[in-house]
C-alpha cells in the first residue's frame, strides 16, 4: 500500500495523520485516504476535487503533473507528499 | 445598544468590548489566520466567521459555547463534462468557492436560514445553521450571470444580501460587476434591478446596462425597506422603490468614491458613506480620514471628521467595514491600515480603538 505524509501546516486546522492506502493512482489512493478523514479532503481538493491551486503533490519524489484528474500513478512502495505549494503566500 | 464587535482582520478575529465607557480589545480567535467575515445571527445569537487559507481553502466556522467548530463551506456543484467557461481572461471559470463575500441570516419566520454569497458568483442558503449548503442555481444558470466580471477582484462576486425585513422570500443582492438581483419567492427566481445606475467605465451607450454596474455596497432601511442605498465604483445612488429604480445622488464633498453605506434602521434618508479620492488612488482626501452623512435623502451631506485622524492619513474602510448597530446610534469603521474607530453618536464625534491591528476587512456589532 502507498504510504500518504500531509505536510505538518495542515495539522493545526485538521488532523492529518500519515496513512497508508492501496491504489493505481493518486485519486484512489487520496480517496481512500480522504473516506476515512472525510473534513481533510477539503483542505487538499476544491469543490470540482482538483488539487487546490496552492497545494502540491510529490509521489516518489516527483511533483505531479496531472492536478486535476490526479492520474499520476502510483506503486505499492510510494510514498506520496502532500505539501503546500511556495506559492500563495 | 450593542458592546460587542467583532473585527476581521488579514490576522485573526478581534472582539472588541465596551467596558466603562471605553472599547478595548478583549480576545482574539484564529490568531494568524486570514478572516474574512462574520456574521452574528440576532434570533439566536450564533456567530459565523469565514476564513480563508490561502493553501488550504476558504472555511467557515460557527461559535459554540466554548468557542468555534468548522462547519460546512458552500461548494459549488460538479462542473459539466466539456462544459466551457472562460473568464474576461480567457481563463476557465473554477466552479469552487474562491472567497466568502457575504453572510446575511434569513427572516425571523426562518430559524437556521443562513445566505452566503461568494467569488466566483455562486449564492448559497443553509436552512439549518450552516450545516448544509445549496446553491442557488436559479440564478448561477441565469444566461446573464455569465456576463458578470471582476470588479476589485479577478472574479465576481456577490458581496451584499439584503433579506427584506417583512417578507423573508424577498432577497436583494449586489454584485461586483453584476449589479442588483432580486427574487420574490425565496430564490426560485431572479429578476435584475437597478435601473439608473450609471457605469462611468463602460462605453457610454452601455453605461446605463444594469448587469455592467459595479455596486461596491448595498444597504436596505429596516422600517422602510423601500429605500436602499448603493455606493456604487463611481457615485452615490438612492432607491425608493427597493431597488428598481435608482438616482444619482452627485457632488457630494469630498467624494462620491468609497466602498460602504449604512442606512439608519428607522430613519431611511439617514445614511453614511466612507469617502476616499475615486478611484485610481484609494486614499483619503488630503489624508483625512472622514466619514460622510446625510440626513435628508441625499441633499445634503456632512463630514464627520472628529476624532479621526485629519494628517497623513491613509486608512482605506472597506465595504464590510463599517458597521451600524441595531438601534442606529453606534458605528465602527476598520481599515486596511489597522485603525479601528468607534462612535456613540451617529458619527459627530469618533474615538479610536487601537491603530495597530492587521489590515481590518470586516467589522460587525455582534
Amino acid at each position: 500500500m502507498a504510504k500518504v505524509i500531509f505536510t505538518p501546516n495542515v495539522q493545526r486546522h485538521v488532523g492529518c495523520p500519515a496513512a497508508e492506502a492501496a491504489g493505481a493512482t493518486v485519486r484512489e489512493v487520496l480517496e481512500k485516504v480522504f473516506a476515512d478523514n472525510p473534513q481533510a479532503r477539503g483542505y487538499v481538493l476544491d469543490d470540482q476535487a482538483a488539487l487546490r491551486r496552492h497545494m502540491t503533490i510529490f509521489v516518489d519524489g516527483q511533483m505531479i503533473r496531472d492536478r486535476t484528474r490526479l492520474a499520476d500513478r502510483v506503486k505499492d512502495s510510494s510514498t506520496i507528499h502532500v505539501f503546500q505549494a511556495l506559492s500563495g503566500g | 445598544m450593542s458592546d460587542r464587535l467583532l473585527i476581521s482582520t488579514r490576522k485573526g478575529l478581534f472582539t472588541v468590548m465596551r467596558n466603562g465607557g471605553h472599547w478595548d480589545i478583549s480576545g482574539v480567535d484564529f490568531l494568524g489566520d486570514n478572516v474574512t467575515l462574520t456574521l452574528t445571527d440576532s434570533r439566536d445569537g450564533k456567530s459565523y466567521a469565514a476564513l480563508d487559507h490561502g493553501h488550504f481553502g476558504v472555511k467557515l466556522h460557527r461559535s459554540t459555547a466554548n468557542g468555534w467548530e468548522e462547519i460546512a463551506s458552500p461548494a459549488y456543484p460538479p462542473k459539466p463534462e466539456g462544459y466551457e467557461e472562460k473568464d474576461m481572461w480567457g481563463r476557465e471559470v473554477n466552479w469552487s468557492t474562491n472567497k466568502i463575500w457575504a453572510l446575511a441570516a434569513g427572516g425571523p419566520d426562518e430559524p437556521g436560514t443562513i445566505w452566503c454569497g461568494t467569488l466566483p458568483g455562486g449564492l448559497f442558503r443553509s436552512n439549518d445553521h450552516g450545516q448544509s449548503w445549496e446553491m442557488m442555481r436559479t440564478l448561477w444558470d441565469h444566461p446573464l450571470r455569465k456576463k458578470w466580471a471582476g470588479g476589485g477582484a479577478d472574479l465576481p462576486g456577490i458581496h451584499s444580501i439584503c433579506v427584506a425585513p417583512r417578507n423573508a422570500k424577498q432577497v436583494s443582492i449586489a454584485v461586483s460587476t453584476g449589479g442588483i438581483w432580486h427574487t420574490a419567492d425565496g430564490g426560485k427566481s431572479w429578476t435584475q434591478r437597478g435601473e439608473g445606475m450609471r457605469a462611468e467605465y463602460m462605453p457610454p451607450e452601455q453605461a446605463h446596462e444594469p448587469n455592467a454596474q459595479d455596486v461596491h455596497c448595498l444597504a436596505q432601511c429596516r422600517t422602510a425597506p423601500e429605500r436602499m442605498w448603493v455606493q456604487h465604483h463611481n457615485g452615490i445612488f438612492v432607491s425608493s422603490d427597493e431597488g428598481k429604480t435608482f438616482t444619482e445622488i452627485k457632488d457630494v464633498q469630498p467624494s462620491v468614491f468609497g466602498f460602504p453605506v449604512a442606512v439608519h434602521p428607522k430613519e431611511p434618508d439617514t445614511a453614511w458613506f466612507v469617502p476616499e479620492i475615486k478611484d485610481e488612488k484609494r486614499i483619503p482626501r488630503e489624508g483625512k480620514l472622514a466619514v460622510t452623512r446625510t440626513r435628508d435623502g441625499g441633499k445634503s451631506f456632512e463630514v464627520l471628521s472628529k476624532g479621526l485622524p485629519q494628517t497623513h492619513a491613509y486608512d482605506v474602510v472597506y465595504r464590510h467595514a463599517l458597521a451600524l448597530d441595531e438601534q442606529g446610534d453606534r458605528l465602527a469603521i476598520g481599515s486596511t491600515t489597522g485603525g479601528l474607530w468607534v462612535s456613540e453618536d451617529q458619527g459627530d464625534s469618533w474615538a479610536c480603538v487601537t491603530h495597530t491591528l492587521p489590515p481590518i476587512y470586516a467589522v460587525r456589532f455582534a
